[in-house]
């Protein structure tokens, strides 16, 4: 057995992951972050826009579930774990800080997933069908992925106050939502809002789900995963880079 | 080869020099006392030989590895008890030591079988399936050791293992460091308990403002200093202190609750006075003890002399 080969550093991501589910994903106030926040934006775009059809809300309640459920909790897991000294315990354990951010990762892609799994049921209960479920499948592995390299990335700064990553992605979040062509179509985005939006993750997961489900989309497929793709390999490599920097700061 | 050797460690936070240019070497198979006052440095030095924080410069090597270029490998040898680190209070006691199995890559069975050793040695068995939130102090001290003895390290960092700890749980503790070194695990001891230095280890190293001030066993420490005796002596009636100073060949007078312990360059003749002062002063001798020199003793000069 090697300890700092792939496959071993891989199986002890996989004990953080278990761990992170026990101890975090398993609590009531992921449920407030993670569930009840997508719902009411749906709920309150449904409400508010009598004249788009549940088909295009209910990708647009996909989309939002998942990156509210994937950064549910990950920003707020290192300062948990610094304040509560069990940092400390990681730190020196034999694994890499690239093995714990990948644990805290594949955590948060599960719940992540498992929600979203969820909702899509819920459309399907509505009346959608699906289209392309490939399609759907994968793109769901691959936008989670990147959500929760960006939940990470926002638990880069080194603190041990867990509310200030909480906030943090709050802050982040909600705007993305809006120019992510989530509950408003891209078609209607002014120039800059496409521009805007076309920096956004979100908008190329919530295409493709648009996609799966009805067949209609705005960018073209191969177009929206290979941009999800490189946009998830570009946070996990960031977000392993800077964590592995400010890992000591914590201690 | 040594177990560990450092080399001119430094680290600073901000304008601190919390390490100024440590080296040491542990041989295989001691225990090794690594004393100091608050503030310094110890545990900054602990951290650096167990890979959680990167020096500023210098190298160590921890088992044959070097603690920045191939942490994982030097880790996977050795147990550390942190000083400030917790189990998950959230998990019991067995998946907190289930998790420090998978964290070592044990196969699940020796993880288990190893787990409930460590945990009826250490007296917790009945209640591993309790979250630790449930622990008292000195419960979540004994896991936290079992945590780290898991993967039964060749070497094992120790950082105030016993701080705060009632004689039972500290006896229980010592007790078993002891077993374990004479089974071949080297350790690696902070503390701020010189009696326990004293008793366990093989050498020590006292640490003062970032700066290691002297390496050796304790015996040697303290014969080191021996020039100074001391003698405790207590009588039936009070007595001036101004008049015990004034005897001949006294250094120092300090009192201590209802005893007088006096310093002196030769005991015998501070002794022969002392009985003549009692007949004297018509005041009757109750204790009268010499007390050789301790490790305390050896600590607070040493760390004394070095200050600026
Ligand atoms: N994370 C940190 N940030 C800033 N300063 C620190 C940090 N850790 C330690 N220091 C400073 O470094 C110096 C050495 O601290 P260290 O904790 O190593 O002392 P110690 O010998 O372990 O003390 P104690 O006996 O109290 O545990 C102290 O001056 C301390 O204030
Ligand atoms: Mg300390």
């Amino acid at each position: 057995m090697n300890p700092a080969g792939l496959p071993e550093q891989v199986r002890r991501a996989w004990a953080i992951a278990k761990k992170d589910i026990r101890l975090y994903y398993a609590k009531k106030s992921v449920l407030i972050f993670g569930v009840l926040m997508p719902v009411f934006l749906f709920l309150a775009f449904f409400t508010g826009s009598r004249q788009l059809p549940l088909a295009f809300l209910i990708p647009g309640l996909v989309g939002v579930t998942l990156l509210f459920t994937a950064t549910a909790l990950s920003p707020a897991i290192f300062s948990w774990e610094g304040r509560h000294g069990t940092l400390e315990r990681l730190a020196s354990c034999p694994i890499t800080i690239e093995a714990i951010v990948l644990g805290d990762m594949i955590a948060s892609i599960l719940f992540g997933i498992g929600i979203t799994t969820i909702t899509i049921f819920i459309g399907l209960a509505l009346g959608l069908s699906l289209l392309h479920w490939i399609t759907m499948i994968a793109s769901i592995l691959l936008a989670s992925c990147c959500f929760s390299a960006i939940g990470m990335l926002l638990a880069v700064p080194p603190t041990n106050e867990p509310s200030t990553p909480m906030m943090l992605s709050l802050l982040i979040k909600f705007p993305l939502v809006f120019i992510s062509g989530v509950f408003v179509p891209l078609e209607q985005l002014p120039s800059w809002g496409l521009a805007l939006s076309a920096c956004s993750p979100l908008t190329y997961f919530t295409d493709l789900v648009r996609y799966s489900f009805t067949g209609e989309h705005f960018f073209p497929v191969v177009v929206d995963i290979a941009i999800l793709g490189v946009f998830t390999l570009v946070f996990t490599a960031g977000t392993m880079y800077l964590h592995k920097r400010t890992m000591p700061k914590r201690i | 080869m040594n177990i560990i050797q450092a080399d001119n460690l430094k680290k600073s936070y901000g304008p601190v020099a919390a390490v100024n240019d440590v080296s040491l070497a542990v041989r295989e198979g001691e225990i090794f006392g690594f004393l100091g006052p608050n503030g310094a440095g110890k545990t900054t030095i602990t951290r650096m030989l167990t890979g959680v924080i990167p020096p500023d410069a210098g190298t160590a090597m921890v088992l044959g590895h070097d603690i920045r270029t191939a942490a994982v490998q030097a880790k996977q040898g050795f147990g550390v008890v942190p000083e400030s680190a917790n189990a998950y209070t959230d998990l019991t006691a067995w998946q907190n030591l289930m998790l420090m199995g998978e964290l070592y890559g044990l196969a699940r069975a020796r993880a288990a079988r190893r787990a409930s050793e460590l945990l009826t040695t250490l007296g917790l068995l009945e209640r591993k399936d309790q979250k630790v939130q449930a622990y008292s102090k000195g419960m979540k001290q004994r896991l936290i050791l079992a945590m780290g003895l898991l993967h039964e390290p060749r070497l094992l960092f120790l950082d105030e293992p016993t701080s705060g700890l009632d004689v039972q749980s500290t006896q229980m503790i010592l007790a078993m460091l002891r077993d374990m070194n004479r089974d071949g695990t080297t350790i690696f001891l902070t503390t701020h308990n010189m009696e326990e230095a004293n008793r366990l280890c093989h050498r020590v190293a006292i640490i003062r403002s970032g700066s290691l001030i002297a390496v050796d066993a304790p015996e040697k420490l303290k014969m080191a200093i021996e020039s100074v005796h001391r003698i405790e002596v207590s009588f039936d009636r009070e007595v001036a202190g101004d008049a015990l100073a004034a005897l001949p060949g006294v250094t120092g007078v300090e009192r201590i609750g209802d005893k007088w312990q006096l310093t002196a360059e030769k005991q015998d003749a501070v002794i022969q006075f002392l009985v003549a002062f009692s007949q004297q002063n018509q005041a009757a001798i109750v204790t009268l003890n010499t007390l050789a020199p301790s490790l305390d003793d050896a600590f607070l000069r040493l760390t004394q002399e070095a200050s600026p």
